[in-house]
């Protein structure tokens, strides 16, 4: 039982820290406000393997495992959760690819992804009709005269304009249900391949969030991901470690959160002394740290048990559930600390509550992860 | 990152689960209406170095560590939150310190015979009027002929009902406040020492609570523990450790609770169908089971820390803190699954809730772990 991280672990939470706290905290609010994705940010995120931590190291990626990962996307967050979860999905790309992908898309994807050559990688599963069900969706792939033709619509995609690869989910076997859908590779610039109009969301702005519209796009039998039928599996699986990824995301808002909040209660007196001498607000500072550990363990719990190569699903559910909802007490609690000041732009726990809220909600919402472990516990 | 237990840990686990399920569960309802003491089962526990898990072997204790330690407590309080209570404070309250802060002399005498379970100790800290502030004592230490004579009277004493020595805390320098407070180990059979009738508690009922009174006792100087005025820093470092076993007992009684409301709603029949395949009770046993592990991690990582030799009050405060809350909460939804039967005695799930209540009480209140806690991170 030893909670430390290893040397490699230690020095990627260190590059990512000092990376975060100088490249991407000065400007985080600038970005928000302006809705801007941080192109050269990003690029420099790829030049120090951040962009692919758990992705093998000769596939290009950092090969430094799901721990290293999780810190890191901890430290990131912590200063800018928008340019956080753009890393967050490439990661999860990368990583779903080197796991099922043939060695050509391996050897065509993985490097792009984690040099930055390519910005992002995106992650095609929701659509305007189906989110927590996604064996719901509509998308159809026909294969026609050698080649996949996709057709449909998906929503919600981070990074859907700036990737270099997006994983599209689609229908392959309309009478199969949940065992007729399949995942393909889809690049840039394929024909018949077109975003939509960026959302406008409160929080994670300078994310880039898009609809994707497919009218008779070929793609060749070779973009294909894995098996066909499988498609779904594939899904569930990379979302698996998605949510170690957003549960990494939600530790890293309530740490900016408490230390935002902690330094405030420091300098601003009320009656007569700081406000971290009155009970009320010691008493949510050592809530929101009780909270954040709790969520960090189960957080590196899931990604340890992923390393070793063991199941971890219910883990890394419980992880992104605790984590989450967490998070949204700390960014309220934090905000309440800095009286109206936290209701205005001139303090980060504004962002920070905002950026926090769709924690819950995407790479499965709180139910659907209270789904996942109710049916791991009633199992048998 | 090692989360995986070592196989000595695995092995103690796995023995305290079997003697939980074996003598304290079946046991545990009777004991818990008719107050009575379990004997028989903690001179068992003794046999099986559990009265004194992490003494050295050489001083008659079991030679564990802090995880192992943890994780027998949460087992035997699964099965019976007395009896692990009962086991705590002989461990963490009275072994503990007596190793750390007694000399050869005082370990041969004070600690061998209560570490190997022949005989019983308990912890005098809590007066009528000092609970949380120990600065605040009344007892009474004055020095004569060689030694000291202590008047006053402590409460909610833990095994005082059936303890053979007390480690009391009394004032030696009262002007100094907690500075002035040492530490004695007393007799029971020390002429003026009196135990009070034993307390009628809601919950831990087959563990004895009383009142002891110290009318005029003698104590000759060599059983005096640590130097005169170390007394509360005795008393600090010897909650920090009962902390990791009361949040460990608090995790064994919620997960008692868990298991017995999963059983229940898997049977129970509602709607014309197992209530297990309810949301509302699906979501309800998803967020005990996430609750329950986030505070397993916070003890075993208090618990590593502890093994390590690197400070771990604010760790422990924290696993504290949380875990007791969390079985508060996971009880009260025990309840809830069960309904009405819940709410009877024909169910254990009732006596967890009010096993449960104290853990956010004794040991240093919810209160006084956040002010710890905060103390800790505001200091950074």
């Amino acid at each position: 039982m030893d909670f430390t991280l290893d040397d490699v672990q230690a020095a990627v939470q260190a590059t990512a820290r000092a990376y975060a706290r100088e490249k991407l905290l000065p400007t985080a609010a600038a970005r928000d406000r302006a809705e801007r994705f941080a192109v050269e940010e990003t690029r420099g995120l790829a030049a120090l393997g951040l962009q692919a931590v758990a992705v093998p190291a000769e596939l290009g990626g950092a090969g430094a495992g799901s721990v290293a990962y999780a810190v890191a996307i901890m430290e990131l967050a912590a200063a800018d959760c928008a340019v956080t979860v753009g890393t967050g999905v490439t990661n999860m790309v990368g990583e779903v690819i080197a796991r099922y992908g043939t060695e050509e898309q391996r050897r065509r994807c993985c490097p792009r992804l984690a040099s930055g050559e390519w910005l992002a990688g995106a992650f095609g599963l929701s659509e305007p009709q189906a989110g927590s069900d996604p064996a719901a969706l509509r998308t159809r792939a026909e294969l026609r005269e050698g080649r996949w033709i996709l057709n449909g619509e998906k929503q919600w995609i981070t990074s859907g304009d700036v990737a270099g690869v997006t994983v599209v989910w689609a229908r392959t076997d309309p009478g199969a249900g949940a065992r007729g859908i399949s995942a393909f590779l889809v690049e840039q610039g394929t024909p018949g391949f077109t975003v939509g109009k960026h959302e406008a969301k409160m929080g994670q702005r300078a994310s880039s969030t898009v609809p994707l519209v497919f009218e008779d796009c070929a793609v060749p039998q070779s973009a294909l991901l894995g098996t066909r039928g499988d498609g779904l599996k594939i899904a569930l699986s990379a979302l698996d470690g998605g949510r170690i990824g957003i549960g990494a995301q939600a530790v890293g808002v309530m740490t900016a959160a408490l230390e935002a909040s902690s330094r405030y209660a420091r300098d601003r007196q009320a009656f007569g002394k700081p406000l971290a001498g009155h009970q009320a607000i010691q008493f949510m500072l050592a809530d929101m740290q009780t909270e954040r550990d709790a969520a960090r363990l189960l957080v590196l719990r899931a990604a340890a048990l992923k390393d070793a190569g063991r199941p971890y699903g219910r883990e890394a559910a419980m992880a992104k559930l605790f984590a989450s909802e967490a998070a949204q007490r700390a960014v309220l609690k934090a905000v309440q600390i800095h009286g109206g000041y936290g209701y205005t732009a001139e303090f980060p726990v504004e962002r920070l509550l905002r950026d926090a809220r769709v924690q819950t909600i995407y790479e499965g919402t709180s139910e659907v992860q209270r789904l996942v472990i109710a049916r791991d516990l009633l199992k048998a | 990152m090692n989360i995986d237990l070592t196989e000595e840990q695995r092995q103690v686990r796995d023995l305290c689960r079997e003697f939980a399920d074996q003598e304290l569960k079946p046991n545990a309802r009777k004991w818990d209406e008719t107050h009575h003491y379990p004997a028989e089962q903690v001179k068992k526990l003794a046999e099986m170095g559990l009265m004194s898990v992490a003494v050295p072997s050489e001083w008659g204790g079991g030679g564990m560590d802090s995880v192992s330690y943890a994780l027998a407590m949460e087992e035997i309080s699964r099965g019976c939150a007395g009896t692990g209570v009962i086991m705590s404070v002989n461990n963490s309250l009275y072994c503990d310190p007596v190793l750390k802060f007694g000399t050869d002399q005082q370990k041969a005498e004070w600690l061998k015979p209560f570490a190997s379970g022949e005989k019983l100790g308990c912890f005098a800290l809590t007066e009528p009027m000092s609970g949380s502030d120990a600065a605040e004592m009344r007892t009474l230490a004055t020095k004569k002929d060689g030694g000291y004579v202590l008047s006053g009277a402590k409460n909610f004493i833990t095994n005082g009902p059936q303890a053979d020595a007390v480690l009391i805390f009394a004032m030696t320098d009262r002007p100094k406040g907690h500075k002035g407070i040492t530490a004695f180990l007393v007799p029971a059979t020390a002429k003026g020492f009196v135990r009070g009738k034993p307390d009628d508690k809601v919950g831990i009922r087959a563990s004895g609570t009383c009142s002891l009174f110290f009318e005029d006792v003698f104590v000759p100087e060599k059983d005096r523990l640590g130097k005169e005025g170390e007394g509360f820093k005795v008393a600090m470092a010897t909650l920090d450790g009962g902390r990791i076993g009361i949040a460990a007992q608090a995790l064994g009684i919620a997960r008692a609770a868990f298991e017995e409301a999963r059983a229940y709603a898997k049977e129970r029949k509602a709607f014309g169908q197992p209530i297990a395949n309810f949301q509302a009770i699906q979501f309800m046993l998803a967020d005990m089971a996430t609750e329950i592990d986030a505070a397993r991690l916070l003890i075993w990582r208090a618990a590593a820390l502890k093994d390590q030799g690197v400070r771990f009050s604010s760790e422990a405060a924290m696993a504290k803190l949380y875990a007791s809350e969390m079985a508060e909460r996971v009880t009260s939804k025990a309840i809830q699954v069960h309904g009405g039967y819940g709410y009877t005695k024909d169910f254990d799930v009732e006596r967890h809730w009010r096993d449960s209540r104290i853990t956010e009480i004794y040991e240093g209140t919810s209160e006084i772990q956040r002010v710890v806690i905060a103390a800790n991170l505001l200091k950074e």
